[in-house]
Formats: C-alpha cells, structure tokens, sequence
C-alpha cells in the first residue's frame, strides 16, 4: 500500500530547524513554540498512521511512499522512499512521541540559556533525522538517518561547546560514531555486491540465495555500526562523556531513542541474522558483555547522569542481547527498548529536575534528603525505578524477565551463560538504581547553604508525569493477550516459544525478583543505614576503582588508537617534509649543485675560454680523424 | 716547389698565433696572434687553390681579409675603449663576463 | 552555433575590456570580471540545457585545420563527463571573484591584471575540457601554466614565489613527459592511419604492449601530477598555502580535475591495455594518498595547508573510482569532481575570510569562533560535514559511489578506502574543535561576521552543496552515459551480483 503522508512526518520537523537555524535570533521569541508544535504535529500524524494501521489485517498494515529516484548508476538504483510497517510505528510513535514531551520540558528547562533557540532548531533536526532512520526503506536511506543522528547528537552534546571539555566530548561521540558506520557503509557494499540490491525488501527477498559467508560478513558489519551508535562494547567509551549535552539531550537522544537504532537495525535486519547464526551469536554476546560492563560501571559512578548513561548503556545491552537471541528474541528487545524509553527517558528528566532545583550539581554526594524538596520528582523517578529494576507491575518486569527467559530458553551452554548474565545483570542493576535514589532522595542532606532545592514547575513535571504513567502501564498494555508480539510478527516471523524450554517463565521471575532484592538490600545497608561520605572514599577495591575509571576503557582506546595514530600522524608529517618532499628539493639541489660546479669553469678570463675553444676545436678533430680513420 | 711545405708554414703560422692567444696578456698582442691565424688560414686556403687549379680558394682568403679587416677595426676600437676605461690593455683585468 | 568556441571567446573579450580600463580603478575592473564570468555563466547554462543527455557521442564538435602539415587541428567537442566539468568551472568563476573581492589588492602588479590572469585562465580551463585533437589539448594543458603561475607568483602570500616556481616545475615536467608520448603517437598514427592528432582516430591505433605501457606513463605521470597522486604531491600544499583562497579554488577545485579528467579521457580511451595492466598499481597509489593524505591532514597545524591535503585525500577517491572500472565507481568519480570543487570552494573561501580578518592562517589563532562568528562559524562548519561526506550533502553520493562501485570489483581496497571516513571525521573535526569551539581565545573578540557580498558570493555553493545531496540526478543522469561508454570502450563491463550470477543474468 502506498500513502502520501509519511514524508510530512519528517517534513514537519525539518521545516522547523531550518526556519530556526535561518531566521536566526528573529525567531527566539517564538522559536521553541514552533518546534514544539512541529514535533506534536508528527505524534500527531503519526497516530493517525496508528489508527488507520488498526483498521487494516495484520498483513496489510506495511505503507510505502516513493518520493524520486535517488540514485541510479547502472545497477545500483535507490529511491529516496519511506516505509512504515508495524516496527516502524512503534518507533515512530515513541520518537515523536518522548521527543515532543521532551520539547516541551525543554521550554521551560532551557529558558534561561539565549540559544534557547537553536537547541530547539537542532531537537528538531534530531527528530527529522530519527524518523528518516526508522522510516527508510533501503539500507542507504537509513545510513542517511543513521549519521543524520550522529550530527544532532555532535551538535547537541556540544551545545555548550565553549567549554572545551564539552567539544571533546562531542567530537568523541561523533568519531566512535563514525567508526560504527563504517561498518554500515561496508555492510550496504557487500549487500549490493552479493545481492543486487540495498533495499530492505530485496535484501530480504534475496537473503535466502546468499551464500552464509556474505550474509554472516553484513550481519558482522551491521553489528559494528550497531555498536557504534548503541554504545555497545567495544565502542561504548562515548555514551558517558556524552552527558556533556543539556539534560533533555541526554534523555530524548542518549536514552529514549537514537542510541537504541542499533537494536532496530539488527531487529530490522533480521532475516539476514537469522541466516547467519554465527553473526547472531556475536550479537547476544555483544549484549550480554555490554549489560554487565555499563552495570558494574553504573555502581561506582557519582555523577547523577553518568550513572544514568552506564545504566542505559546496561540496559540495551539487554535489547541487544534480545535481538541477537533470533526470532524468540526480537519482540522482547523492542518491548525493552519502548518500555526503557519511557521510564529512562523520565529518569533523566527527573534528574534534570534535580539538577534544575541544585544549580547543576550532579554529583550525588552532594544531593541527599531530597525528597521533601521536590515530591513530584520523587514520585516519577521513583516509578521509574521500580520499573527499570523490574518490580511487578511495572513495565520493566515484563519486557526484561521476558530477556532473561528467552536467553535461558536458547539452550546449550550458550543458553546458561547468556541467562547468568543477564540474571546478574538485574540484580546489579538493582544494587546501581538503589543506590541512585537513594543518595539523591533519602538520607540526610549533604548540600550547602547555597542550593535551594525546589520543586521545578509544571512545564518540567508534567512530561515527566506522563513518561511515569508509561513506566507503570506500558509492559502491562504490550504483553497483554501478547498484543506486541502479534503485532510485530508480519515483520520478524517468529516461531512458537515454549519449546523444550529450560526454566519456565515462573522460575526465571522469582530468581530475578530473588536478585533483585538482594541487590536493593545490599545497597539498602551500604547507603542508607550507613553514611555516605562527601568526599569519594579512596581506601575501596580494585574492582571500585577500575569501576570508577569505566573499567580502563578511554585508557584502552587511548593507548591502542589515540597515541599510536598521535605518533604515526607526527611521524608521517615529518616523513613528507623531509623524505618526499626532500627526494623532490633534493634533485631541485641537485641541478642547482651542479650549475655551481660547472660555473668555477667560467672564470672570466678571455684567455681561458680560448683556450677551451681551442682544445674543443682540437678534441672535435680527433674525433673526425678516428672516425674516418 | 712541393705545395705540402706552404701548408706546413700555414700549420706553423696557425700553432703560433693559437699559443700567442692562449698565453699572452696583453690586448693588443692577442690581437695579431688572432690576426696571425686568419693570415694562416689564408695560406692554407691559397695553397689548397693552387693545388686543386681552382680559384675558390683564393675567392674565400680575399673574403677573410674583408672580414678580417672588419674585425680589426671592431676589435681595436674596443681594445682601445677598454684601455681608456681600465687603464689597462690586459686582458686578465677585463674579466667582466665572470660577472 | 559554436558554443565551445563562443565559451572561450567571452572571458578573452572580457580580459581585453580590462585591459583598457585605467589601472587606477580597480572597482571598475572588479565589475568588469564579475560581469564577464557570470555572462560566461549564463551562456554556459544555456548550452548544457542543450545537451542530449542520452547521447553518447562527443557533442556541440567544432573542426578546423590550424596546422595542416602536421594534421593538427582546432577541435572541440564535450561528452557529459566534459560538460560537468566545464559546468564546475565556469560556476566557481564568478563565485570566486565575488568572494574574493578584496584579494587582488596587495598584490605585486594592478587589480587589473589580477582579473586578466583569471580571465585568460578560464578560458584556456574551457579549453582544455573540451578539446578533442590531442596537441590542442597539450597547449592548453600547458598554457593554463602560465596565468597560474603568475596568480600564485603574483599575488600570493608568504613565499609565493617558491611556491610558484615549484608548481610549474612539477607541472612542467609532467608536461614534457606528456608531450615525448604525444609526438609518440603521432609517429605512430603516421605509420598506421596518416599523420592526426584526433583523440577518435587515435583511439583505434594498435601498439605492441611495451610501447603502450610507455606511452600510457607519459600520459599517467604528466596527470598523476596535476591530480595530485602520492608520491607526486608536495607541489599543492605549498601552492595552495601560498596562493590567494580564490586562486587556491581554481588551483585545487578546477585546476587539478585536468588530471582525473585527462585519466579517463585520454589514459583510458588511448591504452585501454595499459590502463589494464597498471590499474593494480594506480589503485594501490590511490589508496595510499586517501590515507597519507588524511594523516597528514590531521597533522597539520595550518588551515590553508590542512585544506590542501584533505584534497589529497579527496583525490585519492577519485583515481580509485576511475580505475575501479565500475560504472558506479566511474560515475561516482566524475560526479565526486564536481562536489569536490564546491566543498573546497566552501572551505577555502570561508577559511579564507577567517584567516584574513585574523591575519593568521595558524588554526591554534583561532577559537571559539561560533560565539563571535556564527554565521562564519555555521558556513565553515556545512563546508566541513560536505568535505567529510555526510550523508544528506553531496559528496557522500559521489563518496559512496566511488566505494560501492570499488567493492565490486576490488573488495580490499574498498575496505581500506573506507577507513578514510573515520579520518575525515577526525581531519575536519578536529579543526572544527579548535577554531570555531573552546572559549574566544584573545585576539579574536572583535572578529566582524560575513557582510552582505561575502554571504551571497557563498550561499550557492552550499545550496548547491545541499541540493545535490539529496537530488543528484540532474548531474548523474549527464554523467552516467559517458562513464558507462568510457568503461565500455575500454573493455570492461560492471561485476553481477552474485545472485544475478547464480540467477544467469
């Protein structure tokens, strides 16, 4: 089916960052009113998309719009076209969804900053960009979303850019960004080498004539540049740093929604992991590695947002060990993904109103006892908490027991391994969230005199609200009768679970609810009853302090990639000038030698150079009497 | 009279006046050794007329003394410039082509 | 109507207008040659709106006999890789006259024959692209030297004069190899078909393989040094550090095409056999000058001299698009010619401006340059993401083109070419970090932001740039005949999928 509407969807925001980025300061006064009701526009027509998918049988849900013929060179033909199928929507519904919450708490967190403005005008742009990436219908349409993502995400990390630790943050985000769509470009080579083509419906088409070698070679390149923009291991360093950005940045872009393309590019690309179940497997170990690793980073991290991050980290991690655990997998990965962008997504908000209420501190061991300041912030982070721990009924439960079911259920060793990890993963997560809330919230206060702390106003708390409503309800409405199961399985073809499985559900939810409290209660003991020191305690393990140092990750990069390329560049700098360049200023020395040699011959006297005419005339007569000789 | 011996004066003249250029210093007598290889120049070609009974060679040794009579007056005008700029008929001094 | 000979004629007659104007009034002369490139502009336009884009013969061929005893003759004639070429030239003309409004000033000679040069060099530029008798071309290609020289040597900064000197060396050589395989030819041509210089009739001659790999290197060396191609390289960044922004445009953005276009126009279509022989060599060069090309640019502490070897870099996509053998990689190429000419524009323009009001070209001069600056700051930094290939901006289509179409037929090098794009995002962004972010360093708190002329004179090139990011067609449908018959011609043909392979297809 074909409709005429998709391309407004990202029209609309793109419109509003360019009105903003060209009618420049003219706009301040009502510039954020408009990229707000942009972004609300797109909800708004994306719901309608929604509803007239729900009118139609589950197969006929899929709409496509071509827009022109992109490009076309002999065989490789791309259309700028868009899809929308029961996977997109689901992106696109929460994209514009969160990101329109998030402009409107933006309003009222960015009033005092004079480049309201253009914060508006790159949210916007983030929103366009988002939604071409989700609604591409080829894998280079994609690409375009892909690193259109990363530019927002560049220039909104670097929102504060003059400070020069916030540019290097940004920049660092963009390279290990750029690292990942490496891997996409050469995945859309060997695609069209082997196929033929690059759009999703051929590929998948074709899929099944590929030899495995080249299906398993995209599927490894796709898990490159999903590692890349999901902060998955090994490129995961960015993601921290990254908190540089404003606070909503770090919860519509760095939580809700562009770090989890990743997870919807494998789940996108399922038929191509299905095919080559080595590259399947690389992705649930890159999920399960990647979940413990933002886990135990996320336990020794002060800084509010930073823990947040390595949570984030921590929890696609679970997303993408979904995705890589096949068919089973790929609807619980999404389930995680939307339910973790409600409740992470009003976390963050719910830090950026703490932050709000104390001057931008973000260190927790400053904060302490909030809880009476700021009651509404309590209740929807602390809603967010109980889901993102996944206490029954709140949306974590349901989607991140489902991951630990299915992993459990993969059978083999590679089953008991991926499940362990994910099952102390919950139980770390607890321990980190516990910790979270409770030095922010509980205890005793630990600020000076100057902050004070106050509830922030409507315009922030209400969004945050909303995505706490969501944090109760949504893992209850997707699981319901299997609603998002069914949905998605025109596009990722399940196949029946239950079968021959390892641990029934039953089990997998008391273990994890076992691990869970063990892990609050743990951290109940060590912030709660005992006293948290202001300063950060020196005397800890080993295991806390690689924890603090993101277990030597930028130390890793820096001494396998930075310095290396640091010196190489230094020495291939010198290397021109004096090699290259000097084989090239050598024969200019050595013609300019020469002429000075043969220059002491010519010494001026008239005599001399009668002399040498007499010896040429005399040398030319030998030679001719030789000859004719 | 053998014709070869005229040619053998002419080979003289020549070796004489090319030492001369080559050795001495002053202007002018660089000037009549040049003046001396021409006139052995001439010799030979006279000679090589009377030996081939034609009178070419003897048209080419009237067209040197044209030319030669030509140089001389070049020639000893710029020695003459020179001496009166340098003080000096040497030809060592004048070793401005260097420069 | 003979359009190319009309091309040709217009920025002379401009240049003669110049040339009688006062010396004292430069504005007038300004005027003068902004008039005369857009009129060329225009009439430009007008022509390629008249190309029959399907066509893939050489078309608007004009003919006459210049030197009848040798066969040489005055012939011209474009096929769509030509037409874009010239497109590319004669829009950047008056983009850089307008933008470059203040540089002929401070020169060693007038304002006048700052424009005269630029004129006479337009000309020979259209020439040279269009030419269809190899000695023509030769003196094109020889000639477009002399105004060159006298831009860098003339109106340069810092030591010009070195830099000039050194730019017509190297040319120069290359030049001299060029000609000792063109009289080759000709000999050649004497013994089989009557003495020509035609490029067509040349084209079907038959050589023994070593004459042909000789043959093909006078021709190679000559353009490997104009592109400029590893190791023959260390004339640009000096020439470019040297030359005024606006020259180093024409230097870097039109200039150096000659040699990706004399590649394809005359390497290929002359020895296709050569071409086949050397290809596993050129590639390997190529691939080296994207990664020498993208260190070194990281390396740099200059802008001007930073620009120079992304363009290095650049280049080195381009001769690995041509002698990929693809038609993707061949239309990619010529369509990456052209966006190169505008990202670079962009670049040294903008650049440009930023190094004239700081009166410093060292990038440690500047910072925090978005705060005081912002449009300055915005332009240079659209100008960086197009010169880094995002996608949405046009040189990713030609970029990945060029790869897609490599990967093909030459997996490896495709593979190793694409660490190019994590060195581009390092190349642009880290001079991005350190002279448009951080906090104003001082010296830069009173920098004035662009002036009306300044924003109108780049406003094109980043539409254009936009534009055809998302809508190239115009360009590839122009370029895409040519480039399938160039490959065809040399006896290549596009590698099938494999499942086509498998299919039959």
């Amino acid at each position: 089916m074909t409709s005429n509407s998709l391309v407004y969807l990202i029209a609309l925001p793109l419109f509003g960052s360019a009105v903003l980025l060209l009618a420049g300061r003219r706009s301040d006064r009502w510039g954020h009113l408009l990229a707000t009701a942009l972004s609300a526009g797109s909800f708004g027509i994306g719901l309608m998309q929604f509803s007239q998918m729900l009118s139609r049988s589950n197969e006929q849900r899929a709409v496509s719009q071509k827009l022109f013929s992109w490009i076309s060179v002999g065989s490789f033909e791309v259309d700028a076209g868009l899809m929308l199928d029961q996977l997109s929507i689901c992106f696109v519904l929460l994209i514009t969804g969160v990101g329109t919450l998030i402009h409107i708490y933006s309003i009222a967190y960015m009033s005092h900053d004079h480049d309201r403005r253009r914060f508006f005008a790159f949210l916007n742009f983030f929103i366009a960009a988002m939604l071409l990436l989700v609604l591409g219908d080829s894998y280079l349409n994609l690409y375009v979303g892909w690193e259109g993502v990363g530019l927002a995400s560049y220039l909104l990390i670097g929102f504060w850019n003059q400070k020069p630790t916030y540019a290097t943050a940004a920049k660092k985000a963009f390279i290990a960004n750029r690292v990942g769509d490496m891997g996409l470009s050469l995945a859309i080579m060997i695609a069209f080498a082997t196929l033929g083509t690059v759009s999703f419906a051929g590929v998948k088409e074709h899929a099944s004539q590929a030899s495995t070698g080249a299906l398993t070679a995209i599927g490894i390149m796709l898990l490159v540049a999903a590692t890349g923009k999901s902060a998955q291991f090994p490129l995961q360093s960015w993601l921290g740093d990254a908190m540089a950005g404003p606070t909503p940045v770090s919860a519509l872009i760095h939580a809700a929604t562009m770090v989890t393309a990743g997870v919807y590019l494998i789940t996108r690309s399922n038929f191509i992991f299905d095919a080559a179940p080595t590259a399947q497997l690389c992705v649930a170990i890159i999920g399960a590695i990647t979940l413990l690793f933002g886990a135990v980073i996320g336990m020794a991290k002060d800084d509010i947002k930073k823990a947040l991050a390595a949570s984030t980290m921590s929890q696609i991690g679970y997303m993408v060990l979904g995705a890589g655990l096949g068919p089973a997998g790929y609807a619980f990965a999404i389930m995680h993904l939307l339910t973790h962008g409600f409740f992470k997504a009003g976390m963050f908000l719910g830090a950026g109103s703490v932050m709000h209420g104390m001057d931008d501190e973000v260190n927790m061991r400053r904060y302490g006892g909030l809880s009476k300041f700021m009651p509404i912030t309590f209740a929807t982070f602390g809603l967010g908490y109980l889901a993102i721990i996944g206490v029954p009924p709140f949306a974590g439960f349901y989607s991140k027991d489902k991951i630990i079911e299915v992993a459990f259920n993969a059978g083999g060793i590679k089953g008991i391994t991926l499940g362990v990890a994910a099952l102390l993963g919950a139980a770390i997560t607890a321990f980190y969230m516990t910790r979270v809330v409770i030095l922010t919230f509980a205890g005793s206060k630990r600020w000076d005199d100057k902050a004070h702390p106050h509830e922030s106003p409507f315009l922030m708390w209400g969004p945050m609200a909303l995505l706490a409503l969501g944090s109760v309800t949504s893992g209850f409405l997707f699981t319901h009768g299997d609603a998002l199961r069914n949905w998605l399985a025109p596009v990722v073809e399940q196949i029946p679970a239950h079968e021959g499985e390892l641990l029934s559900p039953m089990i997998v939810s008391i273990l994890a609810l076992v691990l869970v409290v063990l892990g609050v209660s743990l951290a109940v003991i060590k912030y709660f009853l005992n006293e948290v020191p202001e300063t950060v305690p020196e005397n800890v393990t080993i295991f806390t302090k690689l924890a603090r140092r993101d277990l030597l990750q930028d130390a890793f990069n820096e001494a396998a990639f930075m310095r290396p390329g640091q010196s190489l560049t230094r020495a291939l700098v010198k290397t021109d000038v004096a090699v290259i360049d000097g084989a090239v200023r050598g024969i200019a020395r050595l013609a300019s030698g020469s002429g000075k040699a043969l220059r002491t011959t010519q010494t001026g006297f008239v005599r001399s150079y009668a002399m040498w005419i007499l010896l040429g005339a005399i040398a030319l007569i030998a030679a001719i009497w030789m000859v004719t000789l | 009279m053998n014709a070869a011996n005229y040619l053998y004066v002419s080979a003289l003249l020549f070796t004489i006046g090319a030492i001369g250029v080559v050795v001495r210093r002053n202007a002018i007598v660089v000037f009549m050794c040049v003046e001396l290889m021409l006139n052995a120049a001439n010799l030979a070609f006279v000679t090589f007329a009377r030996i081939n009974g034609n009178l070419e060679g003897q048209v080419v040794a009237f067209f040197t003394m044209v030319v030669a009579a030509c140089e001389v007056v070049v020639g000893l005008a710029i020695i003459v410039t020179i001496y009166r700029s340098r003080r000096s008929a040497s030809v060592d001094d004048a070793s401005l082509l260097k420069r | 109507m003979n359009w190319l000979t009309t091309l040709m004629a217009l920025p002379l007659v401009g240049a003669l207008v110049i040339s009688v104007l006062p010396k004292s009034n430069a504005l007038a002369a300004k005027r003068a040659a902004f008039a005369t490139t857009l009129i060329v502009a225009g009439a430009t336009i007008t022509m390629a709106v008249q190309f029959q884009r399907d066509n893939v013969e050489i078309q608007f061929v004009e003919s006459r006999s210049w030197i009848p005893s040798f066969g040489i003759k005055y012939a011209l004639g474009i096929d769509g890789i030509a037409l874009v070429l010239i497109l590319l030239s004669v829009l950047l003309a008056p983009i850089v006259v307008l933008a470059g409004w203040n540089e002929s000033s401070g020169g060693r000679w007038s304002a006048k024959t700052f424009y005269i040069l630029l004129l006479v060099l337009e000309t020979m530029i259209v020439g040279v692209f269009s030419a269809t008798d190899v000695f023509l071309f030769y003196v094109f290609f020889e000639a477009m030297l002399v105004p060159v020289y006298f831009l860098i040597g003339g109106f340069g900064t810092g030591e010009r004069s070195a830099a000039a000197v050194k730019f017509l060396l190297y040319s120069l050589f290359g030049g001299l190899l060029m000609l000792a395989s063109i009289i080759a030819l000709y000999v050649l041509s004497g013994e089989q078909i009557g003495h020509t210089f035609d490029l067509a009739a040349l084209s079907h001659l038959t050589m023994d393989s070593t004459t042909e790999n000789f043959l093909f290197l006078g021709f190679f060396i000559a353009f490997a040094i104009k592109a400029p191609l590893w190791p023959l390289h260390t004339w640009l960044p000096d020439a470019a550090a040297s030359a005024t922004p606006g020259t180093s445009v024409l230097l870097l953005g039109v200039l150096d095409k000659v040699g990706t276009f004399g590649m394809i126009r005359y390497c290929m279509t002359l020895f296709p056999h050569a071409t086949k022989t050397f290809t596993p060599m050129i590639i390997v060069l190529a691939l080296i000058s994207i990664i020498y090309g993208a260190f070194l640019a990281i390396g740099q502490k200059d802008l001007k001299r930073l620009i120079a070897f992304t363009s290095i870099s650049h280049f080195g996509f381009i001769t690995l698009g041509i002698f990929s053998m693809t038609s993707q990689g061949q239309s990619g190429a010529t369509l990456y010619m052209f966006n190169h000419g505008f990202s670079t524009a962009a670049l040294f323009l903008i650049g440009g401006w930023m190094m004239s009001r700081r009166g410093s070209s060292k990038i440690a001069d500047f910072g925090g340059l978005q705060r005081v600056t912002p449009v300055m700051a915005w332009t240079f930094f659209i100008a960086g993401m197009s010169s880094l290939a995002l996608p949405g901006l046009s040189s990713f289509v030609s970029e990945f083109l060029v790869l897609v179409g490599t990967y093909t037929r030459y997996p490896v090098a495709a593979v190793i070419g694409t660490f190019g794009i994590v060195l581009a995002a390092l190349y642009i962004l880290i001079p991005v970090q350190r002279a448009l972010h951080g906090p104003v360093t001082p010296g830069n708190e009173g920098l004035s932001d662009l002036n009306m002329r300044e924003r109108i004179a780049i406003a094109p090139v980043l539409a254009i740039i936009i534009a055809l990011g998302f809508y190239p067609s115009p360009l590839l449908n122009v370029i895409n005949p040519a480039a399938a018959h160039t490959i065809a011609q040399s006896g290549f043909t596009d590698p099938v999928s494999q499942i086509d392979a498998k299919a039959g297809k």
